[in-house]
């Protein structure tokens, strides 16, 4: 067997934390992980949110991340060990033996200078090409990734491509120094689906025509399994299971890995539409003030109680602009809305403080929705007090039934938001709704940000409140999946138009409108050959046009 | 047209129209002081027919409103008036004036501005390490210590000690010590006139020079070092360290340049601060500048002069912040190359 080219045994990897308010302390974050990466092979490193995927890939290159440092073990890379090798020595080897392509391109260029000096900088500073060279490698690498113009993209500037560009650039600033390993940490995370599946047959092509190694690490399980030969599961720093990609997706061993792979196990039967729905939105037009473009162009759904509208579409769409419309946010320039029988003001200044009550908003980002100075207690307790008066036993036995009820126990009253994981943030974020005994909540993209076993957990008690105290939910998401598992009726939404709507059963099934289609089969399947397959497809499509 | 020429003549536009309003501040401002300038001018003795036509001829009994437009019209055409206590044009006073104000201002700028930059620069590369505290220390105390007293403290030490230092070392020979005498030689007042050759004319403002330094290195020490250690925190700089690049050239070639709006902003604040905050300091060094004179004549209540030195110092300050408006602007490389 040949020498590998990664060898890593009994890594250990702690940080130094800062929690606020209290002594700093250490705290291990990988346990001892083994593992080989043979040259020209891609292993994916799979898991949740602290299951140490992205900290194992960067001790590929010796860096660890803040306050993280490697405590133990060798990383073995080209038979030198880089961990007791002089840091100058280390730097040599970054950018050059090993590159790294992050998740958010367009945070990891910098504004200030052309793509084509970014993507060239580690090639030429590390003195493996001359800048003739490693410009000739670059324009060759995005005609390979499929950019648009490869001789003159360079000259432009970051914020003038777009994500998925973006993201190929990055790709060709990994592979331009010719490196022996590229780690790709989440590179298709932060992108749609129907871009996302472009980049990943750009990236898998770039691998295989290269002949480079690579770690590629992501939390979908679907993705990685149409680039890696090998795949790794970790859970909180320890490996679960390791094995070939067809072993881990169709005969996982370990529980954790089944319940990885079988994620998104919820049925909803699909509820009839009832006479009068609880919100109508007839023919809203709206757009942002000093822009001469209309986000919304005469949108025109319905909701009905105790129901589930989907809108789905992609970043730019106007989803949540959308929502922005309902809540008040930005009133529309022509359209009316109906909430409960009522017309609603477009101003938020003249609504009812029962439109207030009845209509609350769950966010993405947990975080930044709650006072991180503020406890669980009083934040659901705000809501209590606002609308009903409550004071005292009466406040505090209806916060405890809100935290029952969200699934949490009793002593979630007094702690403070940065002492809760993201799910319970966001159950959190769900009682203070909850609070206000509305009819509608509308969800942006809730669960986005959450691992998938946690947001299904979030959906699953989204579902069984619903059924209880019979709201509607306008439910903002990308995610088809999510959409299937809970939507009643479904809004397909682009470029600030309806394209599709109706019933689920109807709208999810064929005939399908071409932006639709594309949606739907750029989800990623767990299943080997997936993305050559949905490429095949489309190829023939578009040859025998 | 150019979205970023539209913008730097917007900014370029509400300068103008800031000027203006400062203006009327000023010519309210110093319109509400109490006092007479015509019984300032004719002494408690002067009888009412006398202090009557004073009026007249200098046009107050005119609406303030008139003589508002009267003096910025002459303003408009570079006339600054005629000083009350002496007659004098003002223009013509104050343009020696000025030209001294800004000479100090400028040497102090070249060489304060190059080296809070550098002190930002090394105190980033070494964060939470001795020289970083060393450069804050020191910055913070200097910046801590009133101007006046750095001056007398400067003056005490260099001006006074250190010729005895000299005089007081027997081993040097005389040819020596009379080579450090003539070249260590401090002044402690700052003469300043025609004659002096431009390196006779620094020596002499060698103290002030130091103390505005002392006085301003902190800000834009400090500022340098905030503002590059917030870049620092960007995913880019984390992409360029793992490009192997060194601390020095990622600090120089990728957080610098997204650095510069905030510290040119701090820079011109305190550029602004060297021409019209130096009152103090021309005081202490006896310097013929603008702040010397502006202060005589407050006390004469010259109300032309303090309205005009008033005009001066507003125009530099809403100019340099300006300028500074203008290098953000111009720096951001998305106004810059737009989609």
């Amino acid at each position: 067997m040949t020498e590998p080219l990664l060898k890593v045994r009994g890594l250990r990897i702690g940080a130094t934390i800062h929690p606020p308010g209290e002594k700093s302390r250490h705290i291990d974050i990988v346990h001892g992980v083994d593992f080989d990466l043979a040259p020209g092979r891609v292993l994916g490193l799979i898991g949740e949110s602290g299951a140490g995927k992205s900290t194992i890939g960067l001790a590929a290159m010796a860096y660890g991340r803040g306050g993280v440092r490697i405590t133990g073990g060798t990383v073995t890379l080209n038979g030198r060990d880089i961990l007791s090798t002089p840091f100058r020595d280390v730097r040599r080897l970054r950018g050059g033996e090993v590159t790294y392509v992050s998740q958010s391109a367009a945070a990891s260029f910098n504004p200030a200078k052309q793509i084509m000096e970014q993507v060239t900088e580690a090639a030429i500073f590390q003195g493996k090409f001359t800048r003739k060279e490693a410009e000739d490698r670059a324009i060759a690498l995005f005609r390979k990734l499929g950019l648009p113009g490869p001789d003159t993209i360079g000259s432009r500037y970051p914020h003038q491509v777009s994500g998925g560009q973006l993201q190929r650039c990055m790709t060709a600033l990994a592979l331009c120094p010719q490196p022996d390993l590229v780690v790709f940490d989440e590179p298709t995370t932060a992108l749609d689906v129907t871009t996302q599946i472009d980049v990943l047959a750009a990236i898998k092509e770039a691998i295989r025509d290269t002949g480079v190694a690579a770690l590629y690490i992501t939390h979908d399980l679907a993705v990685v399994a149409q680039v890696a030969d090998d795949i790794m599961v970790l859970q909180q720093g320890r490996m679960v299971e390791m094995g070939t990609t067809d072993q881990i997706i169709n005969a996982p061993k370990e529980d954790y890995t089944r319940a990885l792979v079988s994620v998104r196990s919820i049925t909803h039967d699909e509820k009839t539409p009832t006479q009068t729905p609880v919100l109508s939105v007839t023919d809203i037009t709206a757009r942002y003030s000093g822009t001469d473009f209309d986000v919304l162009k005469d949108i025109t759904v319905d909701l009905h109680p105790g129901q589930t509208l989907a809108v789905v579409g992609e970043s730019g769409s106007g989803k949540s602009t959308l929502a922005r419309v309902i809540t008040g946010l930005l009133p529309p320039s022509a359209g009316q809305i109906t909430f409960a029988g009522r017309p609603l003001s477009p101003d938020l200044a003249a609504r009812s403080k029962t439109d207030l009550r009845e209509l609350q908003m769950i966010y993405q980002i947990a975080d930044t929705a709650m006072n991180p100075r503020q406890t669980v207690g009083t934040i659901i307790g705000r809501p209590l007090e606002f609308y009903f008066g409550l004071r005292g036993a009466e406040k505090q036995r209806r916060i405890q039934e809100l935290l029952d009820a969200i699934e949490l126990g009793k002593g979630f009253q007094d702690r403070y938001p940065a002492e809760l994981s993201g799910g319970q943030k966001q159950r959190v974020c769900i009682a203070r709704a909850l609070a206000a005994e509305p009819r509608l909540i509308i969800c942006d993209e809730v669960t986005s940000a959450l691992d998938p076993l946690v947001a299904d957990g979030i959906l699953k008690l989204l579902l069984s409140l619903q059924k209880s105290e019979d709201m509607a939910y306008l439910f903002i998401t990308h995610d088809l999946a999510t959409v299937r598992a809970i939507a009643d009726s479904i809004a397909v939404m682009y470029q600030g138009r309806v394209l599709r709507y109706g019933p689920k059963s109807q709208a999810l099934s064929p005939p399908f409108d071409d932006y639709t289609d594309l949606l739907l089969s750029s989800v990623p399947e767990m299943r080997l050959g997936w993305l050559e397959d949905v490429l095949d497809s489309r190829k023939m499509e578009s040859g025998g046009n | 047209m150019h979205p970023i020429l539209l913008l730097v003549a917007q900014r370029l536009a509400l300068g103008l129209l800031l000027i203006f309003a400062a203006s009327i501040l000023i010519f309210a401002g110093t319109s509400i002081l109490p006092g007479d300038v015509a019984q300032s001018i004719l002494g408690q003795s002067a009888t009412p027919q006398a202090l009557a036509n004073l009026r007249a001829e200098l046009g107050m009994d005119q609406p303030p409103v008139t003589r508002y437009f009267n003096w910025l019209g002459g303003v408009l055409q570079g006339d600054l008036g005629t000083a009350l206590t002496n007659g004098r044009d003002i223009a013509e006073s104050l343009s020696s004036r000025l030209g001294n104000t800004l000479f100090l201002a400028f040497w102090a700028a070249i060489i304060a501005v190059p080296l809070a930059i550098a002190l930002g620069l090394i105190a980033v590369r070494y964060k939470d390490r001795w020289p970083d505290k060393v450069i804050s220390a020191v910055t913070l105390t200097t910046i801590s210590i009133p101007e006046f007293m750095i001056g007398y403290l400067l003056i005490f030490f260099l001006s006074i000690q250190l010729p005895q230092l000299i005089m007081s070392l027997e081993f040097l020979s005389d040819g020596v010590r009379g080579w450090l005498l003539a070249n260590l030689r401090f002044s402690s007042v700052a003469m300043m006139n025609d004659s002096m050759s431009l390196v006779e004319k620094i020596k002499s403002i060698t103290l002030p020079i130091m103390v505005l330094t002392l006085v301003v290195l902190a800000h834009m020490m400090r500022m340098t070092r905030a503002a590059i250690l917030n870049v620092m925190q960007s995913a880019y700089i984390e992409t360029a360290e793992l490009k192997g690049l060194g601390m020095l050239r990622i600090i120089r070639t990728h957080a610098f340049p997204n650095a510069i709006a905030p510290i040119v902003n701090v820079v011109m604040l305190n550029l602004a601060y060297l021409v019209v905050g130096v009152v103090v300091i021309e005081v202490v060094f006896a310097y013929p500048g603008m702040g010397q004179y502006l202060v005589d004549h407050v006390s004469k209540r010259d109300v032309p002069v303090v309205q005009a030195c008033g005009l001066i110092f507003a125009t530099v300050y809403i100019g340099l912040n300006l300028v500074a408006d203008i290098v953000s602007i111009l720096t951001n490389p998305r106004l810059r190359h737009p989609k």
